[in-house]
């Protein structure tokens, strides 16, 4: 389990996140959602560590992560994944490379094992004959897949992803959303998932987190957002005409 | 202030990027292929301006020194100076600067902007020290190599243009290079590489990690990586040879 409490964070003088405290439930699929510039992706950089935050206090378990020093937060962050906006991919490094870089650095098993290894983070994605292939050679759907074969080469107790599905389209968001779901409960990690993408809300929301000017609004699982009260989160979830349509009739 | 700021985020990044790295055959391997990235995809251009600027050097010397009281083989006596004590050293670590330092920012921005820095924190892996002390370990080790080929391919140049437009004789010229030579001339030229090595691969490296924003950006920081190595060179210049030479 992640736990945030309290957290607060501000870049030159501008508050992003305040007094955010939420926790994050071990094998599932834990949502952030909101719009654009809510502060979504700021929370998630500050749990990973990416931002250090101004206040607060972030635990994974029984460790408060903030106060670690750089090599026992290495510890942690070992044990966690990570899926990027843009993937992330190293443009000079071939799938293959990219998905046995955390085996190489972290292990020492031979290079039979490594590459069995790799092979099988890879087929998990369904990604196939693309081992010598580089990122400026892939689509930005096998990108993300790839991307998930190395954040999950390691075994990893952690994962997080930001944006998963954007620019992608429609079947494609779907097949990553799945995947991302599947291997949550296949590994029993505690995933993260920052997006505004209301058909990953309901595909793979599992506990959802709405945050809006970098305040916690409103936390509950899928069958709950379709019901609420709350006027903010609800001018969010039924943002299109299509949302909007379906609200009324059911009214 | 900012200036100061900007020097405190430098030093602490060298902290950072000198600590225990993770695993030392990854950063053998990776300090192996900078040493062909930054230092060996080099060797080409360096020779050219080498020969070039050799020849120049020489037929300089030959236009400016046409007097009767001063033998012809002081010609090659000043290419051979002019060469080892600036030329090999300094223009080239100015134009290393601009090929490699631009080329370090670049890449290391982009990375930062693209997420690839963060994605290698995310994994625990020290990033400044994983992307950064292999190309210094490169450059240290490679540069000096490459003053040595300057100083050889700059001389060869001299030594053609000043017998082929007929300044100097074969013989005079290499009279001149080997008259009142002193050997520290070049220890004090390869002292100075390894100064301007590290100046070029960590101020580069420095615009590089801490660019934020997009292309434009990265493409300032290149630009800012080039600029201050330059200044820092020619500054080091002085107080280098100050220090080694008085």
């Amino acid at each position: 389990m992640i736990r945030v409490k309290n957290i607060d964070k501000s870049f030159s003088g501008k508050i992003v996140l305040d007094n955010v405290s939420v926790s994050f439930e071990s094998g599932k699929t834990n949502l952030i959602i909101g719009r654009s510039g809510s502060g979504k992706t700021v929370l998630l950089k500050s749990i990973v560590g990416l931002h250090n935050i101004d206040n607060g206090e972030i635990w994974y378990e029984d460790v408060l992560f903030n106060r670690l020093n750089f090599t026992d937060k290495k510890e942690i962050r070992k044990k966690m994944g990570m899926l990027f906006q843009g993937s992330a991919l190293f443009d000079s490094m071939t799938t293959e490379q990219n998905v046995r870089f955390p085996l190489d650095m972290f292990t020492n098993g031979s290079m039979e094992e490594k590459l069995e290894r790799v092979n099988f983070c890879l087929k998990r994605v369904d990604i196939f004959n693309a081992n010598k292939l580089y990122p400026a050679e892939l689509s930005g759907g096998m990108k993300k897949r790839v991307a998930i074969a190395r954040a999950i080469a390691l075994n990893p107790q952690y994962l997080f992803c930001d944006e998963p599905n954007s620019g992608l389209d429609p079947i494609t968001a779907i097949l990553i959303d799945e995947l991302i779901k599947e291997i949550t409960e296949e590994y029993s990690m505690t995933t993260i998932v920052n997006t505004h993408d209301m058909n990953s809300v309901m595909e793979i929301g599992e506990k959802i987190v709405f945050i809006n000017e970098g305040i916690i609004c409103w936390e509950g699982s899928k069958h709950d957002i379709l019901k609420s009260d709350n006027e903010i989160l609800n001018d969010f979830v039924f943002a299109n005409s299509l949302a909007k349509q379906l609200r009324s009739s059911q009214k | 202030m900012r200036f100061l700021q900007e020097l405190g985020c430098y030093f602490i990044l060298l902290k950072k990027v000198f600590s225990k790295p993770e695993k030392s055959s990854i950063y053998y391997r990776q300090t192996m292929h900078e040493m062909v990235y930054l230092g060996l995809n080099s060797v080409g251009i360096l020779s050219v301006i080498s020969f070039f600027m050799g020849s120049a050097i020489t037929l300089q010397t030959a236009y400016n020194t046409e007097n009767p009281i001063y033998p012809t083989y002081l010609i090659g006596l000043g290419c051979r100076d002019s060469i080892i004590l600036e030329f090999s050293s300094t223009i080239s670590a100015l134009i290393l600067a601009g090929k490699v330092g631009s080329n370090i920012a670049s890449e290391i921005g982009t990375m930062r902007i693209t997420e690839q820095i963060d994605a290698l924190e995310i994994m625990g892996v020290n990033s400044a020290s994983y992307l950064i002390l292999p190309k210094i370990i490169a450059t240290l080790l490679f540069n000096p190599l490459l003053t040595l080929i300057s100083i050889t391919v700059g001389i060869i140049g001299g030594g053609l243009a000043g017998t082929m437009t007929g300044v100097i004789t074969p013989q005079d010229f290499i009279y001149g290079i080997q008259y009142a030579f002193i050997p520290y001339y070049i220890t004090y030229s390869i002292i100075k590489t390894l100064f301007f090595a590290f100046i070029i691969t960590t101020v580069s490296a420095f615009q590089g990690y801490y660019v934020t924003g997009g292309s434009l950006e990265v493409g300032r920081a290149s630009t800012k990586a080039v600029v201050y190595s330059s200044i820092l060179i020619l500054l080091f210049n002085v107080i280098l040879t100050q220090l080694l030479l008085s």
